[in-house]
This record gives C-alpha cells, sequence and structure tokens, in this order.
C-alpha cells in the first residue's frame, strides 16, 4: 500500500457498515418480522424491552450490595429470594430467578454461562467482552484459579472456590465482601465503590476511593 | 420450596444422555454424580419449548458437584466446587 499523507490505507481501512449479514442473522430478522405480522407483540413492546436493558448498569448491582451490606435483614432476603427482595429497591428480573451468591473469608464465587452467554442484563447492563468469549467460558470452570489469577484474584488454599454455570433459569451475582475501614460510610458511598467484575467474581477486593 | 422430586442435601445423578434437540446441559457434567445445592422453581423445558410443544415446565435444581470430580487432574483445593442448574428430567438418585 502506497503511503498517502502519512498514514498506511492498509491498516486505517474501515469496513463500510452495515457489514454484510450472515444466513442465520437473515433468519433472525424474518422471524421477528413474523412475530410482529402475527401479533406476538408489538415494535413499541420490543423497543421498550430494549431501552429498559439500555438503562441497566452495574449501578444496580452496587445499590443491592450496599444495601445488602448495611441491613443484615434485607441481606437474608436477598440471599434466600433475590428475585423477590430486588423488587423492594424497583428492580426486577423475570422471568428469571436471580441469585445472590456471597463471598466470604472462605469462600469465592464466580459466574460463567458455559452454554451460551446468560448474564443478568435486565438488571446489569450489557455483559463484558470477555464473559462471552470461548477462553473465559470454558477455561473458568476447568481452571477457575489459574483463569481469577490472570484478573489479579490470587486465592489462597484456604478459600474455596464456587464455579456457577448459568445454563438455564436463573441469573446470578456475586455479593462481594465490604472492605474494611468503610464502617461510617453511607450506603450511598458504599454502593458506589461496588463494580461490574466484583458482581461477576472476577474481582475480590474492592478499592476503597 | 418442596413439592419437588429431590430435595436439598440429596445425591443425584446428572443423566448423559444426548437428545437430538436444544438442551441445557453441558457436556462435561453429564454422567456426573453431586448434592443438591437447593431446590428451584419451575421453568419451561427446553428440549419441548423447542419443538413447540407449548411450554411444559419442569423443576430446576441446583446441583453441586466437586471440582476434583470434575477434572483429573485438577489444580485446587478439595473444597472447590462447580454449581449448576439442572431440570428434573435429567436427574436420577445416586447412592
Amino acid at each position: 500500500m502506497t503511503d498517502h499523507q502519512g498514514h498506511d490505507h492498509s491498516r486505517t481501512f474501515q469496513p463500510d457498515h452495515p457489514e454484510p449479514i450472515s444466513d442465520a442473522a437473515r433468519v433472525g430478522l424474518a422471524l421477528r418480522e413474523l412475530l410482529f405480522e402475527n401479533d406476538h407483540y408489538t415494535a413499541d413492546e420490543e423497543q421498550a424491552v430494549i431501552a429498559k436493558m439500555q438503562g441497566a448498569s452495574p449501578e444496580n448491582g452496587g445499590k443491592i450490595v450496599a444495601r445488602a451490606w448495611t441491613d443484615p435483614d434485607y441481606k437474608r432476603r436477598l440471599l434466600e429470594d433475590g428475585a423477590e427482595s430486588i423488587k423492594e429497591l424497583g428492580f426486577e428480573l423475570e422471568p428469571y430467578e436471580f441469585t445472590v451468591m456471597e463471598n466470604t473469608d472462605t469462600a469465592h464465587n464466580v459466574i460463567v454461562c458455559t452454554l451460551c452467554s446468560c448474564y443478568p442484563r435486565a438488571l446489569l447492563g450489557m455483559s463484558p467482552a470477555w464473559y462471552k468469549s470461548g477462553s473465559y467460558r470454558s477455561r473458568v470452570v476447568r481452571e477457575p484459579r489459574a483463569v481469577l489469577s490472570e484478573f489479579g484474584v490470587n486465592l489462597s488454599d484456604d478459600v474455596d472456590v464456587r464455579v456457577h454455570d448459568s445454563t438455564a433459569e436463573l441469573r446470578y451475582m456475586v455479593l462481594p465482601q465490604r472492605p474494611a475501614g468503610t464502617d461510617d460510610w453511607s450506603e450511598e458511598d458504599l454502593a458506589a465503590i461496588v463494580t461490574r467484575d466484583s458482581l461477576i467474581g472476577t474481582q475480590r477486593e474492592l478499592a476503597v476511593r | 420450596m418442596s413439592q419437588g422430586r429431590f430435595e436439598a442435601g440429596q445425591r443425584v445423578r446428572i443423566d448423559d444422555r444426548t437428545p437430538p434437540v436444544h438442551h441445557r446441559v453441558p457436556s462435561y457434567v453429564k454422567g456426573q454424580i453431586g448434592l443438591v445445592e437447593r431446590v428451584c422453581g419451575l421453568h419451561p423445558e427446553p428440549e419441548k419449548c423447542i419443538r413447540g410443544d407449548g411450554k411444559p415446565f419442569q423443576r430446576i435444581y441446583r446441583v453441586r458437584i466437586p471440582q476434583t470430580d470434575l477434572w483429573q487432574p485438577y489444580e485446587g483445593t478439595d473444597g472447590d466446587n462447580l454449581e449448576i442448574e439442572i431440570f428434573e428430567h435429567w436427574l436420577e438418585p445416586a447412592e
């Protein structure tokens, strides 16, 4: 490629959008049109679901975690029946069950979906790209400690790993441990230190800012 | 929650069949034995949904399998576990 105004076109080329679509994507689009035509749902209803998912983010998880840290009774309800107890905070994840797994001094939880990429999207927003990668999905069940150490989580042998494979109708969130030195923090400040990765379990220690 | 065929703490074996339709049991747990970690609710059975046979509901159980049973060799401890959701029609009691 000839040099043109100091940059190399072989590396700056961007494909036109839309990119060519696959046969599977074409079938998906056709199915969507049929669902509209046969009144299974309307385009407005579809749009409302998309808007709701776009409005979701890990901040919602942070609010749930902070409430659990500051209200032991709420924490008990959350661990018993996540789907029901998040309604108290104005969230919902139906038709899925919502299962919250608590990290302790002797247990660390990490979430994966080996079959596809199930994630509590309507609550926490889009999952990170690595969560959907074949590498994460296959390796975190086979060698969880090695994968966690690549994320910077180095577990000693007195901490058990619980890997949760989200294969069906349950969606998961990790309840990380409350950092030391935050005893007098407000619920709002506590919520702000909770990260997306700590809710998946690829982070264990939360930074106190 | 109650009324399921199995209860929490019970030993169960996950079937190792491979039906020629969409199903939600990954091959790495087929044939494995674990403990019911908790009994969950009723949910549509994937194998029947995909054939358009309505939405027959089946109970889901969370099954806990020691990592050292799943993988040899395994780099970790005897306390490491894999926990997975399995529909009732994939489970049998195990000794």
